[in-house]
């Protein structure tokens, strides 16, 4: 396995401060995920996780500690800089699936090559490509997202996490909304992702079930990490049949 | 991000939800076609005035008798009514001044005029040969007055196409009396037989400027038979021959004026000289201000527009935020997003500055068609109303824009 740390946290903090208040929401989170991992963060509600999942997606900075992503510092950027970060290095898998309701498949999926100024054509080259990747059925690429299932919304976005080819694939609770056979499909489509295409996912879920599909599980509570270790019983997820 | 797809995201937004940004254009349609129709009607109205006053002749000074008095109250206090200004001044005028190519002394008066049955009650002017060309007038059938008629004080007159028409025209006919009806005929003005000799062309003009509604004779007839004294006229009318000569021609005249009735001091003059220029200025004046004022009562609905549109922009990025968060989210900048705001609300203003400008120019056409007064849609109107409906576009719409592109990707994507 490559080595190489895609994700290097040291020391993370993170403290918000509300009407003279301070929350302390991450105390001091150090671990790295090399490339190819399928890591599973993991933990209660209000533990944490998704201001982890922030700051390892470049959406929001630390107060303190420092976070290399793939091998460069970017925990003190501007606003700008951070969305180059997104832009270049992630994809986005959200639980509320966030797509463009009106819009096409093909149009969401190729929606962040529209920031990264690829030409139309070009664009839906790569979107047909993403699709196909996540095992999404060509006869929906004209559909308007808002009349797809949920488990079709889900992977619709993880699609479109795919386009602008990124080093990490971060999710967060990308299950929560769907009932289990359609959380199947797409934990499948993580999976094959992972095996079939060498992508570093990190999953993010209260859920110890969906957690068990992932190689390595982080649990966090508190805003600390209790253990960090091998998932030596890895679930395989059914794709559709 | 490209141009093209800027604007195809933008297309799709405000197409999105057609009757909420039809609504919306509504106001800046409304603003933008009231702005164009209010001001060619203002514009149509200085430019037929303007017309007007130049229809008077070409070069032309007015020398009125009574004190020096603002342009208005002169008008409207009846000329002739002081009797200062006499025949002598006219031919001193002539010979004495430089630059002037005519001059007309002119007696005013209204009375009754009789024809075969039919009557009027119009303004008799008393006038000599040089009169047609000081005031630009034509002569449509016959002849004018000559200078043997003003030295016989023959009783011929010109008549006016609205004096033939209310003589000789058939009032319960379509079918309109010609100058062969009249040429010829004898008419009754205050009980003096006079022969039609000539009938004018029309020119138009309303107010003291028609020379249509007018009965013409010679200026010693009508000292003669109407006034009862031929010492004095009611205007001298001057031509200068040349637009260049008018203010000296105007300063010379008014030395010799007040030199000839022994007045030492020019603020107890007792005659006005109305220079052309002058009244072409002051109506443009009148007219400019009005213009301006219809301007700003239809820039006023502009406004209420523009803050419509930044109404609805807000609640479109309430709306959006998650929308928002997500485009952040993916690699969207700050400017990305304002830029997309921005376009959305000067798409929306654009278009319905195009639409108002199609409807106030049709509201503009539809004045002179039913109301008959005189509109002007300039390019220029057009091309500031463009320019303000993209103005309000950028300047209400940017703040929503920044408003917008401020939000946090996480509080976005948090937003329920
Ligand atoms: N902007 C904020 N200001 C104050 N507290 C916050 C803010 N965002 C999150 N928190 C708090 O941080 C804690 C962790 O939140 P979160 O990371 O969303 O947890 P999880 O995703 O594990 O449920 C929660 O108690 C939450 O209330
Ligand atoms: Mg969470």
């Amino acid at each position: 396995m490559n080595t190489k740390p895609i994700i290097a946290c040291e020391n993370i903090v993170k403290t918000y401060h509300n009407a003279g208040v301070d929350t302390a929401v991450l105390k001091g989170v150090s671990f790295s995920v090399a490339a190819g991992e399928f890591v599973a963060i993991m933990g209660p509600s209000g533990s944490g996780k998704s201001t982890l999942m922030h700051i390892i997606g470049a959406l929001d900075t630390p107060s303190s500690g420092t976070y290399y992503l793939d091998g460069s510092d970017v925990s003190r950027l501007t606003d700008d800089e951070l969305a180059d970060i997104r832009r270049e290095k992630i994809g986005f898998v959200f639980q509320a699936f966030n797509l463009l309701p009106r819009a096409t498949v093909l149009r969401n999926v190729s929606l962040p090559l529209v920031y990264a100024g690829v030409a139309k054509e070009e664009r839906e080259r790569i979107a047909e490509r993403a699709l196909i990747d996540s095992a999404f059925p060509q006869a929906f690429w004209q559909h308007h997202s808002n009349q797809l299932s949920g488990g079709m919304m889900q992977r619709v976005a993880i699609a479109r996490s795919l386009v602008n080819d990124p080093a990490l694939i971060l999710a967060d609770e990308p299950t929560g909304n769907l009932d289990t056979k359609t959380g199947e499909i797409v934990l499948h489509t993580f999976q094959s992702l992972n095996t079939g295409h060498g992508k570093t996912v990190v999953l993010i879920t209260h859920e110890p079930y969906v957690a068990e599909h992932a190689d390595r599980i982080i649990h966090i509570r508190d805003g600390a990490i209790l253990t960090d270790e091998k998932n030596p019983r890895r679930r395989i997820a059914r794709g559709e049949s | 991000m490209k141009t093209q797809d800027l604007w195809e995201e933008t297309y799709s937004a405000v197409t999105v939800n057609k009757v909420r940004s039809g609504l919306t254009m509504l106001g800046i349609v409304i603003g933008i076609a009231s702005v164009i129709a209010l001001v060619a009607v203002g514009q149509g109205a200085q430019s037929s005035i303007q017309a007007n006053i130049n229809s008077l002749g070409a070069n032309l000074l007015i020398v009125m008798p009574g004190a020096s008095r603002s342009f208005g109250s002169t008008v409207n206090a009846g000329r002739g009514t002081a009797e200062t200004l006499t025949p002598d001044d006219a031919t001193a005028i002539a010979s004495q001044v430089s630059n002037v190519a005519a001059v007309s002394p002119e007696v005013q008066t209204r009375e009754q005029v009789v024809a075969s049955g039919a009557n009027t009650n119009t303004t008799i002017e008393g006038v000599t040969p040089a009169y047609a060309q000081v005031r630009n007038l034509q002569i449509a059938d016959g002849v004018f007055i000559s200078s043997q008629d003003v030295t016989a004080a023959n009783r011929i007159a010109v008549i006016g196409p609205t004096v033939l028409q209310d003589l000789y025209g058939d009032p319960n006919s379509n079918a309109s009396a010609t100058p062969a009806d009249a040429l010829g005929q004898t008419i009754r003005i205050s009980g003096q037989d006079f022969t039609v000799v000539g009938v004018t062309v029309p020119k138009g003009g309303t107010g003291f400027m028609n020379q249509d509604n007018m009965v013409f004779v010679p200026l010693t007839a009508a000292q003669h038979y109407f006034l009862g004294s031929t010492s004095y006229v009611t205007e001298i009318d001057v031509e200068a021959s040349t637009q260049a000569a008018m203010t000296q021609v105007q300063n010379d005249i008014t030395n010799l004026l007040l030199q000839r009735h022994n007045i030492p001091d020019p603020t107890q003059a007792d005659f006005n000289i109305l220079n052309q220029a002058d009244i072409v200025s002051a109506a443009s004046s009148v007219t400019g201000t009005f213009t301006t004022l219809l301007a700003a009562i239809a820039g006023i609905s502009l406004l209420v527009g523009g803050i419509g549109i930044m109404n609805m922009m807000l609640t479109t990025v309430t709306e959006r935020t998650r929308e928002i968060g997500l485009r952040k989210a993916i690699g969207a900048k700050k400017q990305d997003i304002t830029m997309q705001f921005l376009a959305e609300s000067v798409m929306l203003t654009f278009t319905g500055g195009a639409i108002g400008i199609a409807l106030g120019w049709l509201a503009a056409v539809a004045v002179t068609a039913l109301a008959h007064i005189t509109t002007s849609v300039s390019l220029s109107s057009v091309l500031l109303a463009f320019g303000v409906s993209a103005g309000i576009g950028i300047i209400f719409g940017y703040y929503p824009a920044r408003r917008a592109a401020a939000l946090s990707p996480i509080e976005a994507l948090r937003y329920e």
